[in-house]
């Protein structure tokens, strides 16, 4: 645990030196692409540290000034399966970004969907020490989240204190210097497969990079296509990827809950190469132009040319209907969908006050999957692309790309996680004299 | 029995070239990855100091070790300078640059033989060739020459304008006579004292220094001029003026201009110059005096002693 902790602060303060040099690249490891973005940060923002936070969330401090993609190789379920290919693939990206950016990067921050993330959510109570709350006050309210059994193997990704209470009162975001006697959080843990983490690791150490942060894209994607009164009021998120789909429940600014589901577009190609018989590069060429989920009596006289050279002349002039090709799709879209329903019922998702559902994700542009995802999901549903930021390419605003951008709001303005706190006195141990000098500190 | 590789099926005819299909081995397309090497190659090269490193620093010093290594043999510099002369003198020697008349104006004939024998260069010469600073040096060097001024006219004319010096009076020194102008500057030296009658004549060690003074004495002795001899320095710091029947007026060292008119009005008054004297000394201002030649003293004493005589017979 705190092997985690101390790898997460390191990463922190490789963030905070990528910020200092201004240049980070923001790596979206998917299925079926990996992005590559190239911030530039200005370093004249002392100001706006001083008021919190800066313009626009801090999204006017930086600039994307690189942005690559490629087909993505040796990723499955958004987990790193093939280590050598996904390295291949990371260096493409990261070099075409470089080279549209004209500067060297070194600090990356990544994210993934995969790795089985599960939710946990943590409480913690603790009496305050003084008459205010106070730095070490919340530390130690944070150390008395009693740990879940997170399972041999598995590492916290994120863990986000959501909510503070002090006595009766609730939903305090900062309760440092309230008056109270008992203070209690909540707090959100999100942990995911630690080998597939440590897979990443490896990956981009052997590209040369150091790693500057860790999000799934479950939570990055929410913070880019949730605009701001859906992350406040309550809703999910829906990244539908290539291999892997994931959930994510925002409530009060802070995602309280993610998950996701192992299944993704790829599958429809897979379904639609196996259905019609044709490649796996015809079929996602198919399926992007024609493809659909709500078959009308129009796509029944709608023919699809369904070109091919294996040679025989009967088996690559074959035509089918567009209607055959909905009837392929439309039943692996809904199983997908079924999925993030039953995620979402596990969550406790329709107790929530506004219930808003996002579909974002490269296979959220299927037509007419808003409609059938109002069918299964609820009436709220909505199809979000991600925040516009400067300097962003036109190729990159689509809603594949929610999750990349959501990480250049993750870098620019990260929300607190509980390795951003102090560590409380007590588990500093024999270090008595900076435990003196805390005492000091804290009374004169 | 038929061997176990199978007979070709179509033999190969003359003339026809064995054509091998080989497929691609990864789908037919290449891979789109860079590898290890090309891409740490290109994060170098995205770094900013191996980039300005290279850009700059790398060019700079391949051409200053090239210059340095070539220009290191010194025959080959050598060469390089001729070289460079050559081009030098080719541009200088172009028909454009080039001085072919000279003409000489307001000189006297002496004075342009001397400053045509002067020019450094035979004409025509190029406008490079000819230092016009030092020629013009030369030329103002001249003792005849006041003033010159050389121009280079478009169609390779050399003008030089001479203003000469006027010569004002005669010095006689005991190599020979020379002329000088009004400031006393030299103009040229005289073998006969009748080749310029109308000049006055002036002697003595340093007179040439105080030429203007003679002047203004000379201007104030004008009436008495027809008896002047010269004015003769003395000391080199005063002047005498010499007259005929061997008579000398010593002026005084200064004002000596006050006292020629004062001479002059003594003459006037008590005709005072065509007394038979020697020396008329002016030197002191509160008492003229003059020394009697020896006949006329023996006169004066002969004369004052019947007066005395007669004095004495009366009494």
């Amino acid at each position: 645990m705190t092997d985690l902790y101390q790898a997460q602060r390191a990463m922190r303060n490789m963030r905070k030196a990528a910020l200092q040099r201004g240049v980070v690249a923001l790596l979206d490891i998917g299925s079926s692409k990996i992005a590559c973005l190239v911030l530039r940060f200005d370093n004249d923002d002392a100001v706006r540290e001083a008021e919190g936070i800066g313009s626009l969330a801090g999204q006017s401090s930086f600039r994307v000034i690189g942005a690559a993609t490629t087909r993505s190789r040796g990723v499955r379920f958004g987990e790193i399966d093939a280590m050598a290919e996904t390295e291949r693939a990371i260096r493409t990206a990261v070099q075409a970004a470089q080279k549209m950016a004209n500067t060297r990067v070194d600090h990356v921050i990544a994210c993934f969907s995969g790795a089985v993330p599960r939710s946990y959510g943590l409480a913690g109570e603790v009496e305050v020490m003084g008459a205010q709350v106070g730095e070490q006050d919340l530390a130690r309210v944070l150390a008395s989240c009693d740990m879940p059994d997170i399972g041999q193997g598995r590492e916290v990704l994120h863990a986000h204190p959501v909510n503070f209470a002090l006595d009766h009162r609730s939903g305090l975001s900062d309760p440092r210097g309230h008056v109270g006697a008992r203070l209690a959080v909540d707090m959100h843990l999100l942990t995911v497969d630690a080998a597939a983490v440590h897979n990443l690791i490896y990956c981009i150490r052997r590209c040369d990079l150091e790693l500057a942060g860790i999000a799934s894209s479950a939570y990055v994607s929410g913070m880019s296509s949730l605009v701001e009164d859906e992350q406040e009021l309550g809703s999910a998120c829906i990244d539908m990827g290539g291999g892997a789909t994931a959930v994510s429940i925002f409530m009060k600014k802070h995602m309280i809950f993610a998950d996701a589901v192992r299944m993704g577009g790829d599958h429809v190609t897979r379904d639609i190469a196996a259905g019609l018989q044709v490649p796996m590069a015809t079929a996602e060429r198919i399926k992007t132009f024609h493809g659909g989920v709500v078959a009308t009596g129009m796509d029944d006289r709608e023919m699809i040319e369904l070109a091919g050279n294996s040679g025989d002349w009967e088996k690559d002039r074959r035509r089918v209907s567009r209607a055959e090709l909905i009837g392929i799709m439309r039943p692996r879209v809904e199983e997908i969908l079924e999925e993030v329903r039953a995620l979402l019922d596990v969550a406790g998702f329709d107790h929530l006050p506004s219930q808003q559902i996002v579909l974002t994700g490269g296979a959220s542009q299927i037509p007419g999957l808003d409609g059938l995802a109002a069918r299964i999901l609820g009436q709220n549903v909505r199809l979000g692309r991600p925040l516009r930021v400067q300097g962003l390419p036109q190729a990159a605003t689509g809603s594949g790309f929610s999750s990349v951008v959501g990480l250049a709001l993750f870098a620019a303005h990260p929300q607190d996680e509980w390795w951003d706190f102090e560590v409380p006195a007590e588990k500093l141990g024999g270090r008595s004299f900076r435990r003196a000098l805390r005492w000091f500190r804290d009374n004169w | 029995m038929r061997s176990l590789k199978a007979e070709p099926r179509y033999l190969q005819q003359a003339g026809q070239r064995r054509v091998t299909i080989r497929s691609r081995s990864n789908g037919g397309r290449r891979d789109p990855a860079p590898s290890r090497l090309a891409f740490r190659l290109q994060r170098l090269w995205l770094t900013p100091f191996v980039r300005a490193f290279t850009r700059i620093g790398v060019p700079v010093f391949v051409v200053t070790l090239a210059l340095g290594l070539w220009l290191g043999d010194e025959g080959r510099r050598a060469d390089a300078m001729a070289k460079l002369e050559d081009i030098k003198l080719s541009i200088q020697n172009r028909p454009e640059f080039r001085v072919s008349t000279l003409t000489v104006e307001g000189a006297s004939p002496e004075v342009e033989q001397a400053v045509r024998a002067m020019l450094p260069v035979q004409l025509p010469a190029s406008r490079f060739a000819i230092d016009l600073v030092a020629y013009h040096d030369t030329i103002a060097r001249l003792d005849a020459v006041k003033d010159v001024s050389l121009i280079v006219r478009t169609g390779g004319a050399l003008d030089i304008k001479v203003t000469e010096r006027e010569p004002v009076i005669l010095w006689r020194t005991p190599s020979g006579i020379e002329m000088l102008d009004e400031i006393g500057h030299r103009t040229a030296s005289l073998t006969r004292r009748d080749a310029r009658p109308d000049l006055p004549l002036i002697a003595g060690e340093g007179a040439d220094a105080a030429v203007p003074e003679a002047l203004q004495i000379l201007a104030a002795a004008k009436p008495i001029l027809p008896r002047a001899r010269g004015l003769v320095r003395m000391g080199e710091r005063r002047w005498d003026l010499v007259l005929d029947r061997d008579q000398r007026i010593l002026l005084p060292e200064e004002n000596p201009v006050q006292a020629v008119e004062r001479v002059l009005a003594l003459d006037a008054a008590e005709d005072l110059l065509n007394r038979d004297f020697t020396r008329l000394d002016m030197r002191n201002a509160d008492r003229p005096t003059i020394r009697l030649s020896a006949p006329a003293l023996a006169q004066y004493q002969a004369i004052s002693a019947g007066a005395l005589n007669s004095v004495k017979v009366s009494q």
